[in-house]
C-alpha cells in the first residue's frame, strides 16, 4: 500500500520523470505550462542561441509584456527607456523566431503575467507551472504547483521542458473560521507572514486549507497563493473544488466539451489523502485577523492597523533589534507610533497580489461618493487590459476618476516602478502590491502594504486608516 | 560555468536579516538583454553614495573586505524577486560562495546554476565565522568542496551539500547539456503524461 501523501508529493510524484539522486529529494520535473516575460528571459534566449538549440515545446508557452511598458492612461508602444525599448524588441523577436505567441504592449489581452494567464484559462489544476517570476505561486489556487524560477532554469526549461527540481517539505497552513468584514485575502496572508516571518516557510510547499479558505473566490485565492513566497513558501496549493470548476468553465482556453468533461472528474479527485503528514502545520483563526499593514521593509514587518510600530528597545535578540531599528530608520517612523497617524503622499492600487476586478470592485465601494486628499497622489493600474475592460463596463473607471484616482493602462507599474512610475525619495506609498523592500517602488521611497480597500481608506484621508471605520 | 573546488579568500560579515534581490541588484540593473556588467549594480545603493561615491561605511568599501571573496550573510539572504541579475553580479564582483543559515529558494537555486556555493550551517556556527570575517587578522577562509570543509583561523567547520548539487559545482557542468542527454525518457513520459491527461494539450487561440 502506498503511503498517504500530501496534494504537493501527488503533482511532484505525477511529474517526475527520473529521480537524480538516491533518496529521490532531486528530480527531473516535467513542467506544463510557462509564461514568460521581457526582463526575465533574454538571457534564456541568449543562452539557447548560442548552444544552437530549440525550444522543446513552444505551443505550451506564451509570452507576455509587463514589467517595463509605461501605463500612461493611453496606450503607446512607446518605451520609458532604451533598456525597456531592447529588452521588448528582444523578446518580440525571440518568441517569432521560436514560435511563441507574445501579448506585445498593444496586445488587447496584455496584462501583468500572473492576471493574464489564470483570466484565458491557460492555468489549470494538476498543472506544474515554472516561470521567470517569483510570484508564479499564484497558480496554487487552481490547485496547480506554480514556482518561480532564474534565468538559467528558464532556459533549461525551454530547451527541455523540465528543471532540476529539489524536492519541499510540505507544510499546512489551516485557516478556520469566517473572515470579520473588512477583512480580505490580502489579509489572511499579511497575518500569515507576520506570524511565521519572512523565511517561515523557507524550502516549504504550503497546502491551504480550512473553512476560510473555501469561502475564499477564486480572486482571493490568487492574491493568498501570491503572497506565500513572501514568507518563503516555492508553492502554495489549494485543493480545487467546485468554486475553482465554476469559475473556469467559462474561460477562452479552458478545455471544452469532452475534455472538460474528463478533465472535471479528474480535479474533483485532487487532494491529499486525510491521512497525509505535514512536515509542519500552523493554524490561524479567521475571526482574530485584522485588516493588516506594513511598517516596515520585510512583508512580516506588519500589524494590525490599530496597532503601534514597535519598539526595538523591547526587542528580545541584539539582531532583531539592529533590524527594527533601521526599518524604523529608513521608513521615517518613530517607535510606538499609532499606524493610523501615518500620513501618506501616494495610493497605489495595483499588481499581480490585487489588481483583479474583484480588488477593483472593493476599492470602487470605499471611494463611491469620496474624494482624494489633498496633496495625495493616486492611480489605479488594472492588473490586465481585460480587467481595465471589464471595470469600464461597470463603471469602476467613473468611480476612481470622479475620487480624483488617476485611471491606468495595466502593467507592473509601481509595484516594482521598473518603468516611469516611481516614488520620489522619501515619498510614502499606501500600495495593493506585495514587496515593501528598501527602494522597491523607488530609491528612498516608502511602501506600506494593505489590502486595495484599505488603499482607497488611506487615500481619502491622506493618512493610514482602517476601512472598518467607513463602514465597509 | 566555472568549477569551484578549493577557494581561499577573504570573508566579509553582512549580519542583516532578509537581504533582499532589490538590495542585491536594484532594478536601473535590470535593463540589459545579457549578462554583463553587473559587478557594479551590486549593493548598489549600499556602496555608493547619491554622488557615485563610495560610502566608507560599507563593508566591502573598506580593506581587506574590498577583496572578499565569501559573504557571510543574515537570514533569508537573496528573498524576493526571482532576478538571476543579483548572482551574476555577485559572481561578476568576484565573490565566490555565501554562508548563511538560510536562503530563499530561487536565489539557493539560482547560485548553484551560476557556480556560486552557498552554504547554510546552523545559526551557532554563523555567529562564529560572522565574528571571524569581521575582524581583518581572522577574515581569510578556504573552502574546500570535495571535503565540504571551511577552515578559517585555524578552526574547521563542516558544511551538508546535496549530492547532485555538489558535483554539478565540482565539474562546472552545462545543467542543459546534462539533460538533454535523457531527451528520449522526457519523450517518453510526455506522451504517457499527455495520454493520461489530454487537457493538458493547449487550447489553439481562438
Ligand atoms: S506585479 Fe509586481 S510582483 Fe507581480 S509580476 Fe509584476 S513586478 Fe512582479
Amino acid at each position: 500500500m502506498t503511503p498517504p501523501r500530501t496534494l504537493y508529493d501527488k503533482l511532484v510524484d505525477a511529474h517526475t520523470v527520473a529521480r537524480l539522486d538516491e533518496d529521490g529529494s532531486t528530480v527531473l520535473l516535467y513542467v506544463d505550462r510557462s509564461v514568460l516575460n521581457e526582463y526575465t528571459s533574454p538571457q534564456a534566449f541568449t543562452g539557447l542561441r548560442e548552444a544552437g538549440r530549440q525550444v522543446w515545446a513552444p505551443e505550451r508557452l506564451l509570452g507576455v509584456v509587463d514589467h517595463v511598458n509605461a501605463t500612461t492612461p493611453t496606450r503607446t508602444a512607446e518605451m520609458p527607456d532604451p533598456g525597456g525599448a531592447g529588452q521588448v524588441a528582444y523578446f518580440a523577436r525571440n518568441c517569432r523566431d521560436f514560435g511563441i505567441e507574445l501579448f506585445d504592449i498593444l496586445h488587447p489581452m496584455q496584462g501583468i503575467e500572473h492576471v493574464v494567464a489564470p483570466e484565458l484559462g491557460l492555468i489549470l489544476p494538476g498543472m506544474v507551472v515554472a516561470a521567470g517570476d517569483s510570484h508564479t505561486t499564484t497558480y496554487g489556487a487552481f490547485g496547480a504547483l506554480g514556482f518561480g524560477i532564474g534565468t538559467s532554469d528558464i532556459e533549461h526549461m525551454l530547451a527541455t521542458a523540465t528543471v532540476v527540481y529539489r524536492r519541499l517539505a510540505p507544510m499546512q497552513v489551516v485557516v478556520d473560521g469566517r473572515l470579520p468584514l473588512g477583512v480580505t485575502a490580502k489579509d489572511v496572508v499579511m497575518a500569515l507572514i507576520e506570524t511565521i516571518g519572512a523565511d517561515g516557510a523557507t524550502g516549504c510547499a504550503i497546502e491551504f486549507t480550512g473553512q476560510t479558505i473555501a469561502d475564499l473566490s477564486v480572486e482571493g485565492r490568487m492574491t493568498l497563493c501570491n503572497m506565500a513566497v513572501e514568507c518563503g513558501a516555492r508553492g502554495a496549493l489549494i485543493a480545487p473544488d467546485q468554486t475553482v470548476l465554476d469559475y473556469l468553465k467559462p474561460l477562452a482556453r479552458a478545455p471544452k466539451g469532452d475534455a472538460w468533461t474528463a478533465a472535471a472528474d479528474a480535479w474533483t479527485k485532487l487532494k491529499a489523502d486525510p491521512e497525509a503528514v505535514y512536515a509542519r502545520r500552523v493554524v490561524l483563526q479567521a475571526e482574530a485577523i485584522e485588516p493588516m499593514v506594513t511598517w516596515g521593509t520585510s512583508p512580516d514587518q506588519a500589524a494590525s492597523v490599530r496597532a503601534r510600530t514597535p519598539n526595538p528597545e523591547t526587542e528580545a535578540s541584539p539582531a532583531r533589534r539592529r533590524d527594527v531599528a533601521r526599518a524604523l530608520d529608513y521608513m521615517g517612523l518613530q517607535p510606538g507610533a499609532l499606524l493610523e497617524e501615518i500620513r501618506i503622499d501616494r495610493a497605489f492600487i495595483g499588481s499581480c497580489t490585487n489588481a483583479r476586478i474583484e480588488d477593483l470592485r472593493e476599492a470602487a465601494a470605499v471611494l463611491q461618493g469620496r474624494q482624494v486628499a489633498e496633496g495625495v497622489r493616486a492611480m489605479v493600474v488594472p492588473g490586465s487590459s481585460a480587467v481595465r475592460r471589464q471595470a469600464e463596463a461597470e463603471g469602476l473607471d467613473r468611480i476612481f476618476l470622479n475620487a480624483g484616482f488617476e485611471w491606468r493602462q495595466s502593467g507592473c507599474s509601481m509595484c516594482l516602478a521598473m518603468n516611469d512610475d516611481v516614488l520620489a525619495p522619501g515619498e510614502r506609498c499606501a500600495s495593493s502590491t506585495n514587496r515593501n523592500f528598501e527602494g522597491r517602488q523607488g530609491a528612498g521611497g516608502r511602501t506600506h502594504l494593505m489590502s486595495p480597500a484599505m488603499v482607497a481608506a488611506a487615500a481619502v484621508f491622506g493618512r493610514i486608516t482602517d476601512v472598518r471605520r467607513l463602514g465597509a | 560555468m566555472e568549477p569551484f573546488q578549493t577557494v581561499e579568500g577573504g570573508a566579509a560579515a553582512m549580519p542583516a536579516a532578509n537581504i533582499d534581490t532589490d538590495v542585491i541588484m536594484p532594478k536601473q540593473f535590470l535593463k540589459g538583454i545579457d549578462r554583463k556588467g553587473l559587478a557594479r549594480g551590486v549593493f548598489f545603493d549600499l556602496r555608493f553614495d547619491e554622488a557615485g561615491g563610495p560610502r566608507e561605511t560599507f563593508v566591502l568599501n573598506q580593506p581587506p573586505w574590498t577583496e572578499a571573496r565569501f559573504l557571510v550573510v543574515g537570514p533569508n539572504f537573496g528573498c524576493g524577486s526571482s532576478r538571476e541579475h543579483a548572482v551574476w553580479g555577485l559572481a561578476q564582483l568576484g565573490i565566490r560562495a555565501l554562508i548563511g543559515t538560510s536562503f530563499a529558494g530561487i536565489f539557493f537555486d539560482n547560485c548553484a546554476r551560476n557556480g556560486l556555493l552557498a552554504i547554510t550551517l546552523p545559526a551557532d556556527e554563523i555567529e562564529t565565522l560572522l565574528a571571524l570575517a569581521a575582524d581583518p587578522a581572522t577574515c581569510r577562509f578556504t573552502i574546500d568542496l570535495a571535503e565540504q570543509v571551511i577552515e578559517g583561523a585555524g578552526r574547521q567547520l563542516r558544511f551538508e551539500i546535496d549530492a547532485s548539487r555538489k558535483h554539478a559545482l565540482l565539474n562546472g557542468l552545462d545543467p542543459v547539456g546534462v539533460t538533454l542527454a535523457r531527451a528520449d525518457e522526457i519523450r517518453a513520459f510526455e506522451a504517457a503524461h499527455l495520454a493520461a491527461n489530454p487537457w493538458l494539450a493547449p487550447a489553439a487561440a481562438p
